[in-house]
């Protein structure tokens, strides 16, 4: 098995179960909190509106908007680690196919591998740091990712056109 | 032939199976329960997934807006108490949606785990009878997981010993927690083999099928997960930070139309939030459907040759399989303009990838009757 197979193999199934552990916590020790907020957040803005209470109200949507962007992130970081896990898997199992130098598989490899690391952590670190860094890394994640793609999909497209 | 590029034998158990040529896929190994229960386990979440789309999702989201539409008409009438009441009713709709999309992506998100581990089994150096304690550990949490998360809305916090999770959601994550430990074993597997064996070769013919089918579902794949992509990164740039910022917008304005007892303003940011939702769901669904049925294609690509089907059937099949996974995502975006047209074309991209993996999961099912057969006669 060629390195660039092989390492997208293990990280693959590497970055799934980081998907899954970060999965499992979060649904023992954060979303039942995360929504019971959100919920409270939302219930206590329009009681406030029912008590003729604007500024109650909107200090309670704010809170609501918070817990919401928190919530989002949160839960899409679960779904494109695992989700982009298999798809390293997928493409490790026809890697053969590819064709390219091994040195320059290996480099396809190494930056989908990193893509698929950084774009989650990304979007999960603007829960932490509502700056520009953390969207910064996420759109280098995601764009390292399309690349990687792209040059896989060309790679795979020369040996369809060559077979 | 030198020791370094030696073949890799197939394990104990199984080879006799090595006399009929499929020594990996040879009765009650781990690869053939994971690729059968795989499938089975994503076309039963895909079933569930059209049921919820055509009997459940409209009609909850209706209920949805309705309970809303209540809370904010009772704010404008200052009635605390029912405004309390409609969000309960609110939330509860909100987790009955929530918890039916979660039983659906994670028993397929499972079943395309399982066929991929069914995939790697050669390389895994542990024994086949681990192999397939393992196997099966991973798929009772991949059901169990699912399982435990339709069951919430129903169970609730019911002689639960904790605050806030009840015990579907306990089964749940148990379920998940064995997943985990059976993948990780897995990941042991591989490691070991590429520390121990990593230059040893592994015979195994089903990574080398260069048929029509294979390679359209291939290239159909590569292109849908990209397609899915690109229109991921397109949603993220043009409509992720609208949207968020359009659904506090609006239910600001909602909340302090109530309080200036503002019944026209508060209709208007109702029609506005039920369009703002509708137009996410459809754009979130689409990226994800895409991506997962280009997954899918790739992974059935691999398991072309276990099909025993004929070869213009094969090619048939996978037709369908691509056609059904274009249709869907382009038709559930269409929905917010074309209505119920659009939902209809949808559902029925859904039942032809039904259809179409359906078909070839009875046809990896004949190669397994005719595989042991043979394996009988071997025997």
């Amino acid at each position: 098995m060629s390195g660039a197979k092989r390492l997208l193999l293990l990280g693959g199934i590497a970055l799934a179960l980081l998907g899954m552990t970060y999965g499992l916590w979060y649904a023992v020790f954060a979303e039942h909190q995360a929504l019971d907020g959100m919920g409270g957040s939302l219930a206590a803005g329009f009681s406030a509106a029912a008590g003729r209470n604007p500024t109650m109200a909107a200090r309670s949507l704010e809170e609501y908007r918070k817990a919401k962007y928190d919530y989002d992130r949160q839960v899409d970081v679960h779904g494109h680690w695992i989700g982009l896990a298999m798809l390293l898997i997928v493409l490790a199992i026809g890697f053969d196919r590819v064709t390219f130098s091994e040195k320059q598989k290996l480099l396809l490899a190494w930056t989908l591998l990193l893509g698929s690391g950084l774009f989650p952590l990304g979007v999960l670190l603007q829960t932490a740091n509502h700056g520009a860094a953390p969207r910064a890394l996420a759109v280098l994640g995601s764009v390292l990712v399309i690349a990687a793609l792209a040059g896989i999909a060309f790679g795979f497209v020369r040996r369809q056109i060559v077979e | 032939m030198t020791e370094a590029s030696k073949p890799v034998a197939a394990p104990g158990p199984v080879r006799q199976a090595e006399q009929v040529g499929s020594p990996w896929f040879a009765p009650l190994s781990a690869r053939r329960l994971l690729t059968l229960t795989g499938i089975g386990m994503i076309l039963v979440g895909m079933i569930f997934g059209d049921i919820f789309a055509v009997f459940i999702l409209h009609q909850n989201a209706a209920r949805v807006g309705n309970s809303l539409a209540a809370a904010a008409n009772a704010a404008v009438a200052g009635d605390a108490a029912a405004v309390a009441a409609n969000f309960k009713g609110t939330g509860e709709f909100l987790e009955n949606r929530g918890t039916k999309v979660d039983t659906h992506v994670h028993l397929i998100g499972f079943g395309y785990l399982a066929l991929m581990l069914a995939i790697v089994q050669p390389w895994v150096a542990l024994s086949e009878m681990a192999r397939r304690r393992f196997a099966w550990l991973f798929l009772f949490g991949g059901v169990l997981l699912p399982s435990g998360v339709f069951l919430i809305h129903y169970v609730g916090l019911a002689y639960s010993p904790l605050a806030a999770i009840g015990w579907a959601s306990i089964f749940a994550d148990l379920g998940g927690l064995l997943a985990m430990l059976a993948a990780f074993a897995y990941l042991a597997g591989l490691v070991r083999h590429f520390q121990r064996d990593g230059s040893t070769s592994v015979q195994d013919n089903l990574l080398d099928d260069r048929s029509i089918a294979g390679r359209w579902l291939l290239a159909g794949g590569v292109l849908l997960v990209v397609a899915g992509f690109a229109n991921g990164a397109w949603y993220a740039a043009a409509d992720l930070y609208r949207h968020e910022a359009a659904d506090y917008t609006i239910l600001s304005q909602m909340s302090l139309a109530a309080a200036a007892q503002d019944s026209a303003q508060v209709s208007r940011s109702l029609q506005e939030y039920g369009q703002l939702q509708g137009d996410k769901a459809v754009k979130i669904a689409a990226h994800a459907h895409i991506i997962e049925f280009g997954l899918l294609a790739i992974l059935l690509a691999f398991f072309q040759p276990y099909v025993n089907l004929s070869e213009i059937w094969k090619r048939r099949w996978a037709g369908v399989l691509l056609l059904g996974s274009a249709l869907l995502p382009v038709c559930v975006l269409l929905e917010l303009r074309f209505g119920l047209l659009a939902g209809g074309l949808a559902d029925l991209g859904g039942l032809l990838v039904i259809l179409a993996l359906l078909a070839m999961w009875i046809g990896i099912a004949r190669h397994t009757g005719s595989l042991d057969a043979a394996y009988g006669g071997a025997r």
